[in-house]
């Protein structure tokens, strides 16, 4: 396959408009947050400060100069490769990030790993015979995966088996795949079930609704009028021709993971890096929570690029056009 | 034919359905169970206390946050401690006398103590932390504890010698927080955030930033020897997912707040042991905002609140109805109160007096999430008062918001839940008297109270304090200057081989240095 320089290219620079929309977008809404990294710390405390502690605070931290001065510093800095100082953890927003990335990708990825194994074959058990039981068992599955929140699941898995049967790898240490590869595949279970959970009701959906279109084309009877045996008819002409709605529903889940997992990450206590920016917005650490998003923004973007370039893979009219 | 081929179609789905189920079968069962991987119960004794959030400032004169504050008591020490029943005992300094006329705090210090960095612990470390503590450009949070304090000196190396302006009966309860602990003179607030060099029990191991902060027993500790090796603060972020934790013997201690939560921890092997707590649950009014400069519309607003059910209504029940003072030993009666039960026809009284029969409006603030209660309790006060023509019109903010518009006083009434201190000139005097830092959020003084607080301070004699205090919170309920509702407890949980700990009201965990886990 021939890499398209061009659309790559075109496609990178929209990127860098982007997620510079992003930086904007979150340095202003975090501005239009009330309170400041004073408040955040001290509390209620913060009203005994004197007019000179407070200035004094705020010139420590930053937040003395004007906004816009404070905004092209942090662009600054990041363009430079330093992503900011986070005061309450005492190190950098990158040792922070290169820390808590690889949990939330790790959770992700096997998140998806688990949603295509359960979502995939259920869509294909739904769609081979429409309207029939199974098709039902699929349907409800679907609505369930819709319909239980994350937290709901999460919550209750943790009760239940830790209450019932005292499983709870979650309640260990955190462990990183190369600490501990076991430990930590026990720690990814219960938050990649939740999540698999709730992304292979979309996925399960989808392909049904792909593979019950792409079966009444006209090249599918004709393939199976050619004799094309069955299982080669199911899997490369009928599955093939629906992967594309598949692969994008994919991609968009995996993006939305890499900064929706916070809920599942708090309750699972996962040092990931949905977990990151919500204890930097709870402690107003602008530097934390500005870089972070710009990381995940940037993930976002590149996942969506390889969905793009994987469409070229998989569909050849794609190629053609 | 046709059957086998169904089966075959079939089987692809199949196949990978069960993939997906063995996949997470065996992660099941590749480990040993939480239990038995459980890194705590180990001869020797190393406890796994469950906290909800990283601490946020490791730098004891300036941390406020609950969990910095529980770290940095076992790190760090102090001149005077509270024993288990808050009474003022010897910390850093064995023993202490005052002068005649109360104006001279002369403290003997431990001889041998040492700090965790191997320095000796002296005179000159005790003045150098109270000068930089009294200093304003240190902004310290304790400041204003030891604002009589005029100078400190240090005439020998076990010797400190405090000047003070006047009397002051709560200073030794005042050196006792964590927010005066001692440091060594050569230290930084920069250095002393990521390397702590206190004289407590134990010493920093090692930090995980949003995972853990493990702390060591300090072999150099001037106290009884810990029996616990080491302590991990591992941060949980869900009270239910800690008590999860300890239902797997992953965490064997926590302290949580929730009396939903608590209650789940019941009925296994865990000890769940309630402790009534300083800290309390407030309607504060703003009497310097026109709608509540009315001593009746505030007193209206008291004999329309039934306390008893807005707990009952809130917290389940969990706590009980108090008065301004929750320290056990200056503890407020509550029926002594002006409308101790609820009086509709009292308070429509007092609306008439202050000419406002038809009603009155009150802009209340609520912080959603800084406690568990605030919305109910708020919600719960405006239908009672609503029955008295008393509109609250609540503003529920995030908490971040909430803490900007209290900060300002920038509110008529604010459901509250303030924390308490031992001593109730430490606890309300910054509040209540007309110098104090915090009278700006108070919303009220008289020179009646300022006389009150000035003479609690000077005098020394437990029975004439109490007396004096007693006639403080007498004044501040027959003013109505806020509607203290209620206190609730702390619950703390327990492994079974956990001995040894014993909670306190103030919510320390100092007790951590006796507890052992065999």
């Amino acid at each position: 396959m021939t890499i398209p320089w061009r659309t790559v290219v075109r496609r990178l620079l929209s990127m860098m408009g982007t997620l510079l929309g992003v930086a904007i977008f979150v340095f202003i809404m975090l501005r239009a947050i009330p309170g400041n990294q004073i408040t955040a710390g001290l509390g209620t405390e913060a009203a005994a400060l004197t007019p000179e502690q407070r200035a004094d605070l705020e010139a420590y931290y930053g937040i003395d100069k004007p906004l816009i001065v404070q905004f092209f510093s942090w662009l600054g800095n990041i363009a430079t490769g330093n992503l900011g100082f986070s005061s309450r953890s005492q190190v950098s927003v990158a040792s922070l990030t290169v820390d808590a990335l690889p949990v939330t990708i790790e959770l992700a990825v096997l998140s998806i790993i688990l949603a295509l194994l359960i979502g995939i074959p259920l869509g294909m058990l739904s769609a081979s015979k429409p309207d029939s039981a199974r098709d039902a068992v699929g349907q409800i599955f679907g609505l369930a995966g819709l319909s239980i929140p994350s937290f709901l699941l999460a919550s209750a898995l943790l009760t239940v088996l830790s209450a019932k049967f005292g499983f709870n790898p979650n309640g260990e240490a955190y462990a990183s795949l190369a600490e501990d590869p076991v430990r930590n595949l026990r720690q990814m279970l219960l938050p990649s079930l939740t999540l698999g959970f709730g992304i292979a009701a979309p996925i399960m959906r989808t392909t049904r609704t792909a593979l019950l279109e792409v079966r009444s084309q006209d090249f599918v009877r004709t393939a199976r009028a050619k004799g094309v045996g069955n299982r080669r008819l199911q899997v490369r002409h009928i599955l093939g021709n629906a992967l594309v709605p598949i692969v994008t529903i994919t991609g968009l889940q995996f993006g939305y993971l890499l900064g929706g997992a916070v809920v599942v990450e708090q309750i699972f206590s996962l040092p990931g890096i949905g977990r990151q920016v919500l204890i930097g917005i709870q402690g107003k650490e602008y530097a934390v929570v500005q870089s972070t998003v710009l990381v995940i923004a940037l993930l976002f973007v590149v996942v969506n690029l390889l969905t793009d370039l994987l469409y070229r893979v998989i569909d050849p009219r794609v190629r053609a056009s | 034919m046709a059957r086998r081929t169904r089966l075959s179609r079939d089987s692809v789905p199949l196949i990978s359905l069960g993939l997906a189920f063995a996949m997470a079968a065996s992660a099941c069962s590749s480990g040993t169970g939480g239990a038995a991987s459980s890194n705590a119960s180990k001869a020797g004794g190393s406890l796994v206390v469950g906290i909800t959030s990283d601490p946020d400032n490791l730098f004891p004169w300036k941390a406020t946050q609950f969990q910095a504050v529980n770290v940095l008591q076992t790190l760090y020490g102090t001149l005077t401690e509270f024993d288990k029943d808050l009474n003022v005992v010897p910390g850093l300094a064995e023993s202490w006398t005052y002068s005649a006329d109360n104006l001279t705090l002369t403290m003997k210090l431990r001889a041998g103590v040492k700090f965790a960095d191997g320095s000796a612990c002296d005179s000159q470390d005790v003045k150098f932390s109270l000068d930089k503590i009294k200093d304003k450009a240190t902004a310290a949070v304790a400041a204003a504890s030891v604002a009589s304090v005029t100078s400190v000196e240090a005439p020998d190396a076990n010797t400190v010698v405090l000047k003070l302006t006047a009397p002051d009966a709560a200073l030794l309860g005042n050196l006792a927080s964590i927010n005066m602990a001692i440091l060594p003179t050569d230290s930084t607030e920069a250095a002393l955030k990521t390397t702590p060099a206190g004289t407590g029990p134990f010493i920093l191991k090692d930090r995980k930033p949003s995972q853990s902060i493990t702390v060591a027993r300090n072999p150099a500790y001037w106290g009884d020897k810990t029996p616990l090796e080491t302590v991990e603060f591992r941060i949980i972020p869900d009270e239910t997912s800690i008590v999860s934790a300890m239902q797997s013997n992953n965490v064997q201690l926590a302290v949580l707040n929730d009396p939903l939560v608590a209650k789940t921890a019941q009925g296994g092997s865990l000890t769940v042991t309630k402790t009534p707590q300083l800290s309390y649950h407030v309607l504060q009014l703003n009497a310097r905002r026109p709608a509540l400069t009315d001593v009746n519309v505030r007193l209206a607003m008291q004999c329309a609140v039934d306390r008893q059910q807005v707990l009952d209504t809130a917290a389940l029940g969990e706590g009980e109805v108090i008065g301004p003072i929750t320290s056990p030993a200056y503890r407020s009666d509550p029926s002594a109160r002006p409308c101790a039960s609820r009086d509709l026809a009292k308070a429509a009284e007092y609306l008439a007096k202050a000419g406002k029969s038809d009603g009155v409006s009150v802009k209340t603030i609520v912080s959603q999430g800084e406690y568990a209660t605030s919305v109910a309790e708020a919600q719960n006060l405006k239908a009672q008062l609503a029955e008295a023509k008393i509109t609250l019109d609540l503003d529920v903010l995030a908490s971040n918001a909430y803490v900007d518009r209290w900060v300002a006083g920038d509110f008529d009434a604010a459901v509250a839940l303030n924390g308490g201190r031992p001593d109730p000139d430490g606890m309300y005097g910054r509040y209540f008297t007309s110098t104090g830092n915090l009278n700006k959020v108070a919303g009220y003084s008289s020179p009646d109270l300022d006389a009150l607080f000035a003479q609690g301070r000077e005098s020394t004699d437990p029975t004439a304090r109490k007396a004096t205090y007693a006639k403080v919170s007498q004044h501040l309920e027959a003013n109505a200057a806020w509607i203290w509702m209620f206190s609730g407890f702390t619950y703390t949980v327990a492994a079974p081989k956990v001995t040894g700990y014993l909670p306190m009201a103030n919510g320390s965990v100092q007790y951590l240095r006796s507890t052992s886990l065999p």
